[in-house]
């Protein structure tokens, strides 16, 4: 036994550059972690937070109006020209789209990702899945043109309104300030509705995962206490999974935020802010305008994350 | 013949061209020497053909056999993309339209070319030779390509007799069917549709003393957004995508746009009751141009490119490909592949009629000084908003 022990260091001892190299790496832990580090942070740093401050640079340039040129000077007036009642509609147009899409999508994702995890057993949670995963797979392009002809007028969403006797219904609908327009597929309703089915998976997936980590011990105590399900689903289960549900709402408030597709094919002609900086980058060239739109989803998201952060979104990920 | 000398040196070319981009513009070459082998050209789907999509339509293989000069393609679906493509010095030539040409021009993208060079320049049609678009001081900054019209696109249903003016999208109007149009028409969600209520007026109010749709001062102007204010609340909606607005004339119950030559011949291959017409006020067009960038790495191919581009056989099977119109008249005497009598169709004798895209600009011709077009943009983004 002994004379084992002893020969063991000897057999380990490898030679050779590579038994060196883990050596050194192993004696020096810093020198290992440098080396690891340093490629992601080059790409974040670089690539990522190099892009973004050149483009938050780029806000401050002047766009000379007669030669279409952009020149370095240093100036504020994109930043003012924000606060222009036009580009301010832009700017709340999004943003009110955003909200509700994302509230909507929490509505319709929690019943479901609840069932996923509660009541799914074996191939049926497999079934889900890949329901809840499936549309992502097929191109986000096909899917926003399938919907301008649902909800053509000469469309099945008409047609199923029509056949149930529910046009007036409709009518009225569409007949409301904000919501409504000329048919369902140049008024915000349409445009809500795409939305909403586009983003939705983004919005299950979190609220599942959340919802698994609830043991369901909890909820068994609850009701052993006397709780009724409406008490055990708004004082236990909800604020647990509420994490989840801020952070879906990340995903669906964020990518509808920058969406500039959808706002093209559907709905009225006011423009969103992903449109916006689509027309000013590309047809004028104005690029420190654009740049100073982009500047405006930054600093949402940032206050949206500080938010989310403080209830806890980020533990749900 | 110093220059001679210069131009059969590829290198010494590249020299001279990045100095001339560097600082200012110089004169254009006066002879071309030995094809570079190659030729990088952006342009618009389906204007580059070499019999890929369908062997009759094929003017890219000849043209590489009796040239040398390879050619590769890199399509774009808008002006701003081609814009933004020639920021780069990849690129020989670009098929620009006039709402791009004023823009890399002033913004010293493309180079001013040598009409000496390229013979078939005599055959161009006389009233292409010297557009606006493409011509700045007497300089010629390319080559007329194609050119075609924007329509006011009708459903023949709803029109009982066809619409003769742009009233029907620009006023309330009772249609042929005692319906108001209110709801039912589209404009162009484009900042260079101002035009177009610009041109409309020019003949409406006569007293505004609109000269040129693309200048307009601000009193003009001003008139022109109150007409645009008041169409916004007869749209539809603004179209942007050729796909959705026949989809909205087939599906939604348009029966009044602003429409592309391709979208009435679509519509019209598909048996929808939709016709094409240039209204008595005129119609606002597109005129395309080949364009030779500041900094081209083969220009002598390029220039061999754009005296090919002006033979009639090109000219012919591209207008009827493209649905537009030839800019050498020859070439509306020449049989396409597909044997259509495309000059009377695409509006070739109604030239007059039309006023052609280019860039508004601050400074102009007509008047002392106009609205630039990052505030047409600006105000057009407004409308479509609904302020």
């Amino acid at each position: 036994m002994m004379s084992y022990a002893l020969d063991k260091p000897k057999t380990a001892q490898r030679q050779g550059p590579l038994a060196a190299l883990a050596r050194l790496l192993y004696r020096r832990p810093t020198l290992y972690l440098v080396l690891l580090l340093t490629p992601p942070l080059l790409w974040f740093g670089a690539v990522y937070l190099g892009s973004l401050l050149t483009l938050l640079a780029q806000s401050f340039f002047t766009f000379d109006d007669f030669t279409m040129n952009v020149t370095p000077e240093w100036t504020l007036a994109n930043y003012r020209a924000l606060f222009d009642l036009a580009n301010l509609d832009v700017v709340l147009r999004t943003l009110s789209m955003a909200v509700s899409v994302s509230l909507a999508s929490a509505v319709i994702a929690f019943p479901i990702a609840y069932y996923m995890v509660r009541y799914a057993r074996g191939w049926q949670k497999g079934f889900f899945y890949i329901a809840v995963m499936l549309p992502m797979w097929a191109s986000y392009i096909v899917k926003a043109y399938s919907w301008t002809v649902i909800l053509a007028k000469g469309g099945i969403l008409y047609w199923v309104f029509g056949a149930l006797g529910l046009k007036p219904l409709l009518t009225a609908l569409l007949a409301l300030p904000m919501v409504g327009g000329n048919s369902l597929s140049t008024s915000n309703l349409g445009r809500f509705l795409v939305f909403t089915y586009i983003w939705l998976p983004f919005m299950i997936l979190p609220i599942q995962a959340a919802l698994e980590r609830v043991p369901v011990s909890l909820t068994q105590a609850s009701a052993d206490l006397g709780a009724t399900p409406a008490q055990t689903f708004r004082h236990v289960i909800l604020p647990l999974a509420f994490p989840g549900v801020v952070a879906g709402s990340i995903f669906t408030f964020s990518l509808t935020l920058g969406d500039y597709i959808i706002p093209q094919l559907i709905g009225p002609s006011g423009l969103f802010i992903g449109t916006m900086v689509y027309t000013l980058q590309g047809s004028i060239g104005n690029i420190p305008m654009a740049a100073a739109f982009t500047a405006v989803p930054v600093v949402i998201i940032a206050v949206y994350l500080s938010i989310a952060k403080r209830l806890g979104a980020f533990d749900a990920l | 013949m110093q220059g001679t000398d210069l131009f059969r040196q590829p290198a010494a070319l590249a020299t001279l061209v990045a100095l001339a981009a560097g600082t200012v513009q110089a004169a254009p070459p006066t002879q071309l020497g030995k094809p570079e082998g190659q030729l990088n050209i952006v342009a618009w789907p389906g204007y580059i053909e070499r019999g890929a999509s369908d062997k009759k339509y094929d003017w890219v293989t000849q043209f590489e056999k009796s040239s040398g000069c390879q050619v590769n393609v890199k399509t774009a679906a808008t002006s701003d993309e081609m814009v933004s493509l020639m920021n780069s010095s990849n690129y020989d030539l670009v098929t620009a339209s006039g709402d791009a040409s004023l823009r890399l021009i002033y913004g010293k993208k493309v180079q001013e070319i040598n009409p000496a060079l390229i013979p078939s320049w005599n055959t161009l049609d006389k009233r292409l030779q010297n557009g606006s678009w493409f011509t700045v001081g007497g300089k010629h900054y390319g080559v007329p390509y194609q050119w075609g019209a924007n329509f006011l696109a009708y459903n023949t249903k709803a029109f009982k007799t066809p619409p003769t003016s742009w009233s029907v999208v620009f006023e309330p109007t009772q249609l042929g069917n005692g319906q108001s149009n209110k709801g039912k028409i589209q404009a162009y969600d484009g900042a260079i549709y101002i035009a177009d209520a610009a041109m409309y007026l020019m003949a409406k109010q006569p007293s505004l003393g609109i000269k040129d749709p693309y200048e307009l001062n601000e009193a003009q102007y001003a008139a022109v957004l109150k007409l645009l204010r008041q169409q916004k609340q007869l749209t539809h909606r603004y179209w942007h995508d050729v796909t959705v607005q026949m989809n909205d004339f087939k599906n939604e119950g348009i029966v009044a746009t602003s429409a592309w030559g391709y979208t009435i011949n679509t519509l019209q291959g598909e048996k929808f009751p939709v016709e094409g017409t240039i209204p008595k006020e005129g119609s606002t067009g597109w005129a395309d141009t080949t364009m030779l960038h500041a900094e081209a790495k083969h220009p002598v191919c390029a220039y061999k490119w754009m005296e090919w581009s002006l033979n009639k056989n090109l000219q012919s099977s591209l207008a009827e490909w493209f649905g537009s119109n030839p800019v050498v008249p020859a070439a509306c005497n020449t049989k396409a592949p597909g044997g259509s009598n495309f000059c009377q169709s695409n509006g070739f004798d109604r030239f007059d009629k039309i006023y052609f895209w280019k860039t508004p600009t601050g400074k102009c011709k007509t008047q002392g000084s106009c609205v630039p077009y990052s505030r047409w943009t600006a105000d057009y983004i407004a409308i479509m908003g609904g302020r």
